[in-house]
């Protein structure tokens, strides 16, 4: 059970991007997150993993406090919370096998990092995501050699590497056509369903939203504006989400 | 439109008065600078030109073996008495053999100097030899002779003023080139001398590069501006360094001495440098377990604690073993191997230098994982402990770390400048730290996380900006005192400007990565380390290469002239060559600086185009 209880994050310049924000999500759960871009829908997943500290308010994951989390605390916490990323954040020149083994870091004691060395079940483990995943036989091609849908798997089984409980999936398919957009919100699908594995996944287009999600919450300057199921979101709802001169494609 | 109208006188007295004060610069420039084309055309000027040039334009590279074929005819001058003109013998016509007419002349006379029967094309002079000994070497007269295709010459020469009774010689020696032509000393000694600068600037920049590295990441903003810690941990780490380092050096010095109490004795050496890694690489493995799921106990983290103390110890007892084995290895190889000794004493320096820097990595070490260390202890008691207490904790620790720091400077500047007074040089940098840390600790709130690392990056910057801005040459000078004229000299000038420069360009490199990669693995709940080795060195490995390749060459034209102030290398030779006006010599060096400088830029044009 992920509990988020007024949070609250204004940037050095004094930009409030989120502005006082509770919501829960049991575990288990696929949680979109949607609003304008701007709308602090990446500050709010950034500050679940503390990649963004936030100003104020708590983030309660199975009672314990992210936020008052010591840096040695935060590592434990950060190996069990998977990271999908709109631009995929692969290290385009290492292996797909090493951007994926990279998942397993904070497992891994770091004094074998210094030799670059990874236990051998890990990287048996990795094989394994990356068939799950379908780009088996990409293992030894440099990242930047991959098409953005075959990236965009490889930071799909970085993420599994790292055993998570929850994935935090930040516009994972924003780059993509709309194909290879299906394909990957089925793989963060599968991984919901069969690992039970919360996701919480911002997303621009509202049909991803009531194909995929169970829950919805929207944003807007950053302030929760709506929480709910997908289809409780009608033309009214949509308006204040999405501004007063928002028209619905698609 | 009105507006551009209304300007426009203004605009021209403007570029005017730009445009004059443009010429008042040059003047004062051409003033300052001494321009001057008279002295150009003057004729000494000129001369000295030519020579030096001609002397340029042939270096001494190549040079012929010669033979020389010289010949000596009886002559008199003033002519004698006659009847005594018998004295001199009939030429033998089947060898070289001078005819000259008249016989003999007075002083001032014009005589002609005939040859005949030398070796085809061949040249040298043709001289007057005062006294009646045909072998003395002293020579009068200017005259060269040239032969023909037949071995025939003809020159007039001037008979000096040189009278005598005694019968006097005019010489011929006719000098020709003999077998193929072969390298002169000054191509030797150059070639010396190259190789030496080549691998001076090998050196340099090796070792610069590998200082540097780590040095780049701590003036990169983007990878320092997330380091922030509480006061108590930052208190605790800037005391931890120096105690660690003492401590370290110690440690390492006994276990230094332990080792040498084993004697040199290659088995025992032998035998320890094959136990230790063993050791050392099954107890680091037991310690330090791939991957974890659950926390250990504390019992289990001190025991693995001291198991890795104990390893580290072994670990530089084996280093010092190994260092005894390479020297005395070293040693008996520098004597059997003959020309391959050079391998010899490579093994012999290296074990040296194993030794020499083994005490100092040790308290580096060792002050790294103190500091390391205590500064866990601070984190974890300003997260542990009560407000209150943290704040006294803070004023304390503080205090004393700001007092030791600034005592050890005031330390520095005693043995600087030798002040030799405890008031200024201890106590008051003791009392203004203890003062400048309390206050810090006091207007800062008791957990709050400070920069620290924008500090350490500011701190880091200023340092390379400020070494960087000390020309080579000049650091040079400064090593060329400390460790004596020659190469090695050049190697630790090069070096060190090679580390602080680098580490600048690399920095920057470091700055401008992609952020994406560094957030992703970061998320993954890597630490700081396992960051930087999976997505930072990823991604600065091509800038990093190319900028060494630049270095390199860099090092290989700055080595060229290191030696102008004893840093060994080929200057030592030109400024040699150069003062002693021995132009060609010099030139042969010009040309070999062009040649390696034009190599160098080629192959490092190439290897970066590969790698990149």
């Amino acid at each position: 059970m992920l509990q988020i209880r007024n949070l609250t994050k204004i940037y050095d310049g004094g930009v409030k991007a989120l502005d006082n924000v509770s919501f829960d999500v049991p575990d288990g759960q696929f949680l979109a997150v949607i609003g304008l871009s701007g709308s602090g829908k990446s500050t709010l997943l950034r500050c679940i993993n503390r990649l963004i500290e936030p100003t104020d308010g708590q983030i309660l994951w199975n009672g314990e406090d992210i936020t008052k989390a010591s840096p040695e605390e935060m590592r434990r916490i950060r190996r069990k919370i998977g990271m999908v990323f709109q631009h995929f954040n692969l290290v385009h020149r290492s292996k797909v096998i090493t951007n994926v083994l990279a998942g397993r870091l904070g497992y891994v004691n770091p004094a074998w990092s210094l030799l670059n060395r990874f236990p051998k079940d890990d990287i048996e483990k990795a094989y394994k995501q990356l068939e799950r995943v379908g780009i088996a036989d990409k293992a030894n091609h440099r990242a930047d050699e991959l098409s953005g849908g075959q990236q965009q798997r490889v930071g799909i089984a970085r993420a599994l590497m790292q055993d998570p409980a929850m994935i935090l999936a930040d516009e994972p398919v924003a780059s993509l056509d709309p194909v290879l957009a299906h394909s990957i919100m089925k793989h963060l699908e599968d991984i919901n369903d069969t690992d039970g594995v919360s996701v919480l996944c911002s997303l621009h287009f509202l049909d991803l939203v009531h194909r995929y999600a169970d829950r919805v919450v929207a944003l807007n300057a950053g302030k929760l504006v709506f929480e709910g199921l997908p289809k409780e979101i009608d033309d009214k709802k949509f308006k204040d989400i999405y501004g007063r001169d928002a028209e619905r494609v698609g | 439109m009105k507006n551009n109208k209304k300007a426009s006188p203004w605009k021209s007295l403007q570029i005017g008065l730009a445009t004059l004060l443009g010429l008042v610069v040059f003047a004062y420039g051409f003033q300052i600078t001494q321009v001057n084309l008279e002295e150009l055309r003057s004729e000494k000027r000129q001369e000295s030109l030519v020579r030096v040039t001609r002397a340029l334009a042939q270096p001494e590279i190549f040079e012929y073996d010669q033979t020389e074929e010289i010949v000596n005819q009886p002559f008199y001058v003033t002519c004698p008495s006659s009847g005594s003109e018998t004295n001199i013998p009939e030429p033998d016509t089947s060898a070289p053999y001078l005819v000259i007419t008249p016989a003999c002349a007075n002083p001032g006379d014009i005589v002609q100097v005939e040859g005949f029967n030398f070796a085809p094309y061949t040249t040298g002079p043709v001289r007057f030899v005062p006294g009646s000994d045909p072998t003395n070497i002293v020579s009068l007269g200017r005259d060269t002779a040239e032969t023909d295709g037949n071995g025939h010459f003809v020159v007039s020469m001037e008979i000096p003023d040189r009278p005598s009774d005694d019968v006097q010689y005019i010489r011929a020696t006719l000098k020709k080139n003999v077998g193929a032509p072969h390298l002169t000393q000054t191509a030797y000694d150059t070639w010396d001398k190259i190789v030496e600068t080549v691998f001076l600037a090998l050196l340099a920049t090796v070792f610069g590069t590998m200082l540097a590295i780590p040095l780049s990441f701590m003036a990169a903003r983007n990878l320092m501006k997330t380091v922030k810690s509480p006061l108590t941990s930052i208190a605790l780490s800037t005391l931890g360094w120096p105690i660690g380092i003492v401590i370290g050096f110690i440690v390492v010095r006994w276990v230094g001495g332990l080792s040498s109490g084993l004697g040199s004795n290659i088995w025992i050496n032998l035998a320890s440098i094959v136990i230790t890694p063993v050791v050392v690489i099954f107890g680091l493995r037991w310690a330090l377990p791939q991957e974890e799921t659950a926390l250990p106990g504390r019992a289990l983290q001190i025991t693995r604690l001291g198991v890795i103390l104990l390893e580290v110890l072994i670990g530089f007892f084996g280093l010092f073993q190994l260092a005894a084995l390479t020297m005395s290895i070293g040693k008996s190889l520098e004597t059997s191997l003959g020309s391959f000794g050079f391998l010899g004493y490579f093994l012999f320096q290296v074990g040296d230098i194993i030794t020499i820097l083994t005490p100092a990595l040790g308290a580096l070490a060792a002050g790294g994982t103190l500091s390391n260390f205590m500064g866990r202890i601070g984190q974890l008691a300003s997260e542990k402990l009560p407000m209150a207490t943290t704040k006294i904790l803070n004023i304390v620790l503080s205090a004393a770390a700001g007092a030791t720091v600034l005592g050890l400077i005031g330390q520095l500047v005693e043995w600087l400048y030798q002040i030799g007074n405890p008031l200024y040089v201890l106590w008051a940098p003791v009392t203004v730290g203890a003062i400048a840390g309390l206050l810090l600790a006091v207007f800062t709130k008791a957990k709050e996380s400070l920069p620290i690392g924008l500090v350490i990056y500011s701190i880091t910057r200023t340092l390379l900006n400020t070494m960087r801005s000390v020309e080579a040459l000049v650091m040079a000078i400064v090593f060329v005192i400390a460790v004596g004229i020659g190469p090695f000299a050049g190697v630790m000038a090069l070096g060190l400007h090679t580390i602080v420069s680098l580490a600048k360009l690399y920095s920057e490199q470091v700055e401008s990565i992609m952020a994406g990669p560094l957030e992703a693995i970061e998320a993954t709940g890597a630490n700081r380390l396992q960051t930087i080795i999976y997505a930072v060195i990823p991604q600065i490995v091509p800038p990093y290469i190319s900028y060494t390749m630049y270095r390199w060459d860099i090092n290989v034209r700055m080595s060229t002239i290191i030696g102008f102030v004893g840093g060994g290398g080929i200057g030592f030779l030109l400024q040699q060559n150069i003062n002693l006006l021995n132009y060609r010599a010099a030139s042969a060096q010009m040309i070999a600086i062009a040649v390696v400088v034009s190599i160098m830029d080629y192959i490092s044009s190439v290897m970066r185009e590969r790698v990149v």
